[in-house]
């Protein structure tokens, strides 16, 4: 009896080696780690934004509706827990996504706007807060690329032969990926119109 | 028809790989890498030197590369993918940093590793870009812009307090990494445990086991704890495993046929090919990561 439970035991140690039960738990955590790093980044972005929303008050008091958009989606992405249980849901992970996504909109929309005041774009303390922000921005696509790669390699081991069927024991999904917020208005050409109207605000 | 469209399109999806391939990472030739001939000679070794001696006093390592374009990629594209292949700065400390120049794109970056991310921070470097760089590049004075720009990073790296930069040729004996559970490994221990109790008897057999797997796992790992666990569980494996090995007292006279095996010296082969930077005459980069940190400029 005892002989037929050693040899169990180190065929299961075995096994689990070679059937990529390992290589699972360390993509997995692979996975974690630059989530971790992702949602970091996130976060410095959002700290970033009232200094921001700050300085540029003081300058363009006017522009009253793009403050504000910044405001709430800074506000959104706050409210929304960004803890490593969204992987596993698709549904979360999407909600997390577009909350981000319209902070970045509401951003730019300032970026572009701030370019109208030329003594806010010469102040040290605007200069300094937008290299933060581009370098935040800058950190944020690196750490997103670099959860995009763990998450393919995560993937192609739980989706791959014989690593599936380990996976699929002990209950290892697919896990959702970034995608871009705007792949519509990406592939239709932009529309230039010479045609004199008034100027939109910028939305 | 639709056959060879269908073989025209996958022909066509196969090929974008070779066709928009992007600018390819040089090869770290040294601390300076023009790969426009903008910089005369001189102005490379005095570069070199300044690098050098940044590194024997902090330890810390900046390169500095000059490249025609990064087209088709942004340079912020190209320069993560630079410091990811050159690992500029010390591992773990991560005190690298790296200035890239796309001259006819009229762009340049500061990269920034995770480590002095708390001294060259973006603003600082946004500066550095904007009031060191940038003028002296509209003037056309790329040597000056570069050579102002490095020493006022210099000046800053110098501000930070990091580890003492260790004396060359040392290698930490824990450097590389062995799987616990490999076949490889737990194998011989099981063949070694029966050998051992075959010829001590049972208690004494499986404790000199796990005293040596202990010993081993002590060298190998560099953690005493981890050791000490796979010693222990190394001598209860073998003290309850009667069926693998059965090695009885009454086999010892064959015993001799397994005890000559292979795996005595089947670990040192691979151990010793870790790679050393060597100090001598070319420059390596110390395994410093970076995340995307710095400012990009253009002029």
């Amino acid at each position: 009896m005892r002989r037929l439970w050693t040899v169990l035991a180190a065929l299961a140690t075995l096994s689990l080696t070679n059937c990529g039960y390992n290589a699972i738990q360390s993509n997995d955590e692979q996975v974690k780690s630059n989530w971790s790093e992702v949602v970091n980044q996130y976060q410095r972005r959002a700290d970033l934004v009232p200094n921001l929303v700050n300085s540029v008050k003081g300058f363009a008091q006017q522009e009253k509706d793009v403050l504000l958009g910044v405001t709430n989606a800074r506000a959104k992405v706050g409210s929304i827990q960004a803890t490593p249980e969204v992987l596993n849901d698709p549904g979360a992970f999407a909600k997390f996504q577009a909350a981000q996504g319209e902070l970045t909109n509401a951003l730019s929309r300032l970026l572009v706007v701030t370019e109208n005041y030329p003594q806010l774009k010469s102040d040290a303390l605007f200069r300094d807060l937008v290299a933060q922000l581009e370098g935040t921005e800058n950190r944020i696509t690196v750490a997103r690329n670099r959860y995009i790669k763990a998450v393919q390699d995560y993937n192609v081991t739980v989706r791959s032969f014989p690593t599936n069927l380990t996976a699929m024991a002990f209950g290892y999904k697919e896990k959702p990926n970034f995608t871009v917020e705007n792949e519509k208005e990406i592939s239709t050409a932009p529309k230039v119109d010479f045609n004199p109207t008034p100027a939109a605000p910028a939305k | 028809m639709n056959a060879a469209r269908a073989c025209i399109l996958a022909l066509v999806m196969c090929w974008p790989v070779a066709a928009a391939a992007d600018v390819a990472v040089p090869p770290l030739s040294g601390r300076v890498v023009d790969q426009t001939g903008t910089l005369s000679s001189g102005d490379i070794a005095s570069l070199t030197q300044t690098l050098k001696n940044l590194e024997a006093r902090k330890g810390s390592q900046v390169a500095v590369l000059i490249v025609p374009t990064t087209a088709p990629e942004t340079i912020e594209q190209y320069s993560i993918r630079v410091a990811e292949a050159w690992k500029i700065g010390r591992k773990k400390i991560d005190d690298g940093a790296l200035l890239v120049v796309a001259k006819n794109d009229r762009h340049l970056r500061i990269e920034v590793g995770y480590g002095l991310e708390g001294s060259l921070t973006d603003a600082t470097t946004k500066r550095i870009i904007d009031e060191d760089i940038a003028p002296k590049f509209k003037a056309g004075d790329f040597a000056g812009g570069i050579t102002a720009g490095v020493n006022r990073m210099i000046r800053v790296i110098d501000g930070e307090q990091l580890p003492a930069p260790e004396p060359p040729h040392w290698q930490s004996p824990g450097s590389f990494s062995i799987d616990p559970f490999n076949p490889f490994l737990i194998i011989p221990v099981l063949l070694l445990g029966g050998l051992m109790r075959s010829t001590m008897g049972r208690l004494i057999g499986s404790a000199a086991t796990g005293g040596l797997v202990t010993l081993v796992g002590w060298y190998l790992f560099g953690s005493l704890l981890a050791a000490v666990l796979a010693g222990v569980i190394a001598s209860v494996f073998v003290m309850f495993s009667d069926s693998i090995t059965s090695a009885a007292p009454g086999r010892r006279g064959r015993g001799g046929g397994w005890s000559g095996g292979g795996y005595g010296g089947s670990y040192s082969g691979g151990g010793g090919s870790s790679s050393s930077s060597s100090d001598s005459g070319g420059f390596s980069g110390g395994g410093g990561s970076f995340g995307g940190g710095g400012a990009s400029g253009s002029w």
